[in-house]
């Protein structure tokens, strides 16, 4: 349900679902997602930039020029988005993932901190039925749940300035795949080959919100000579 | 294809911009676009273009560009130190916001921003651009956009439009906002942070670090105290917002920001302050102040409207 709308500066605003992170609530984010979406192709509203989802808000932004949050507000309101369909996909994509020391860079850590050692967490995160929450950060980066509670961990104090392509970290209950290199602060626990993101296809991202994902270790030597085409 | 500027030199940061890239964000595709609009707005109207047309966006250093081809008219907006070098290789010093004719075998030299960091070069007619999901900006951690999503690299030719039907001289004057008072609206988790750093916020410096480029404004100074959680969940990202993470050194998210953060947001800076903020070069010392919805939407008026009187 939606519970609070509120401004993010003079050219946003949030629609906060509440503080539940799951897939009961990030349904509901996405229903009113496609809402504005339908409600931006049909022209029913104006100056709309970007509707962004994430796990339990929907943030939109737009041209103060062309409109201001008091009506975008009470647009929301007196519209009934719930009726709005949700499409659940059933993909299920197969990510091929290497735990090598050289790409795990917080594996350390994560075993003082969770007690665990370097193979049960692996075959733990490997053993995770995942969900995509939503996608974003940098372009088509999947958010995926849930991990069990034995791993959870919290993000870096100081965000690393460089992350490389294509490394996983977790953080909580929750599993990204950086797909361009960029900061981060996220605990990163192996690295994937696959290119999850291409501006040049239809649709860029490869995965989409309510995709399934599981991950499969792959050795090093595999690793490296892996080809991305093969995939597609 | 033979009107080109041919790059002797392609600057720190030179990339293409327009406004921006936009209904994307979902799919983790950030705005972009020119990052002081009024600079890029008046390039535009020097010469003579929409004023949505593609220009040369450079950060500090710019580019050492030779025209080849017709003669065609420029313009360079901004704080900006540039020469033109003619065919006998004497040197005239540039005047920004006066657009001019550049002729063939001329180069254009933009050897610095004064005391800023952002210009703009426009070319009337506009460069040869071909937009990406509606838009011509670069997004060069993505590389999205134009000039295969890449900053201009030395030696390489970049095209533009046949322009010889203008040659109007455009000239403006326009006074750059030096004071350092940001406006900004309290953030989402603005509740988060001590009543003591919830002060010290308002009424202390921040120094804009080095680390500091289209993403984002790394500032340092006074530690900002989280007293609820320093990780939040993951939501979507407005330019413009101050997000502080567990070292409690505020960072600014600009025009190229990641779409989602994790960190929770101090305040948001107001639309109308946006083009001075990102002038601050490092070690420009900010203070923010404290606004409303109603202050903010009522400075967003008046920005239009002398952005408009050009």
């Amino acid at each position: 349900m939606l519970k609070k709308i509120s401004n993010i500066g003079d050219c946003g605003i949030t629609c906060d679902f509440g503080d539940e992170v799951n897939k009961k609530t990030n349904k509901e984010v996405i229903k009113l997602f496609n809402f504005i979406d339908e409600s931006v192709k049909n022209k029913k509203i104006r100056g709309i930039l970007n509707y962004t989802p994430s796990y339990n808000k929907l943030i939109i932004n737009f041209d103060l020029e062309q409109v201001k949050s008091k009506e975008l507000i009470e647009f929301i309101k007196s519209n009934d988005y719930s009726k709005t369909i949700f499409s659940e996909q059933s993909k299920i994509l197969e990510i091929p993932i290497c735990y090598d020391e050289e790409f795990a860079l917080d594996i350390k850590r994560l075993e003082e901190k969770t007690k665990l050692n370097f193979n049960e967490i692996v075959k733990e995160h490997q053993n995770t039925d995942f969900f995509v929450y939503m996608i974003g950060f940098v372009p088509g980066q999947p958010f995926l749940g849930d991990l069990k509670n034995n791993l959870y961990h919290d993000r870096l104090d100081t965000p690393r300035v460089k992350i490389n392509k294509g490394s996983v970290g977790i953080v909580e209950k929750f599993c990204t795949i950086y797909t361009f290199e960029s900061p981060g602060g996220w605990n990163i626990i192996g690295k994937t080959p696959l290119d999850l993101f291409n501006i040049k296809n239809k649709e860029s991202s490869l995965l989409s919100p309510g995709d399934s994902v599981k991950f499969k270790s792959v050795k090093k030597k595999d690793f490296l000579t892996f080809k991305n085409e093969e995939l597609f | 294809m033979k009107n080109y500027f041919k790059i002797l030199r392609p600057g720190i940061n030179s990339t293409f911009q327009d406004t921006g890239r936009f209904g994307l964000q979902h799919l983790g595709i950030a705005p972009s676009g020119c990052m002081d609009k009024s600079l890029f707005f008046l390039a535009n109207k020097l010469v003579g273009n929409e004023i949505s047309e593609g220009a040369l966006e450079f950060a500090y250093q710019g580019p050492l560009l030779e025209l080849v081809g017709e003669s065609a008219l420029v313009a360079v907006s901004g704080k900006v130190n540039f020469n033109i070098i003619n065919n006998n290789g004497e040197i005239k010093q540039g005047i920004p916001y006066e657009s001019f004719i550049l002729s063939s075998g001329e180069s254009l030299d933009i050897l610095s921003t004064i005391d800023s960091v952002y210009g703009y070069l426009s070319i009337f007619g506009g460069f040869k651009l071909e937009k990406t999901k509606g838009s011509i900006s670069t997004l060069v951690r993505a590389k999205i956009g134009s000039n295969n999503g890449e900053k201009l690299r030395l030696d390489e030719k970049i095209f533009f439009n046949k322009s010889s039907q203008n040659s109007k001289i455009n000239k403006f004057k326009f006074d750059f906002e030096n004071d350092t008072t940001i406006r900004v609206m309290k953030g989402l988790q603005y509740d988060y942070f001590s009543k003591k750093s919830q002060g010290d916020f308002f009424s202390k410096e921040y120094e804009v670090t080095k680390l500091t480029d289209r993403m984002g404004m790394r500032l340092e100074g006074k530690k900002l105290e989280n007293m609820k959680s320093k990780n939040i969940k993951s939501e979507g990202i407005t330019k413009g917002s101050i997000q502080v993470p567990g070292d409690g050194q505020p960072i600014i998210l600009l025009s190229d920001h990641p779409t989602i953060g994790g960190y929770p947001k101090i305040a948001n800076v107001i639309t109308a302050d946006y083009d001075k903020l990102v002038q601050k070069t490092p070690g420009s010392k900010l203070k923010f102040k404290l606004t409303d919805l109603s202050v903010a939407e009522s400075a967003f008026k008046d920005y239009i409207k002398k952005l408009n009187f050009f």
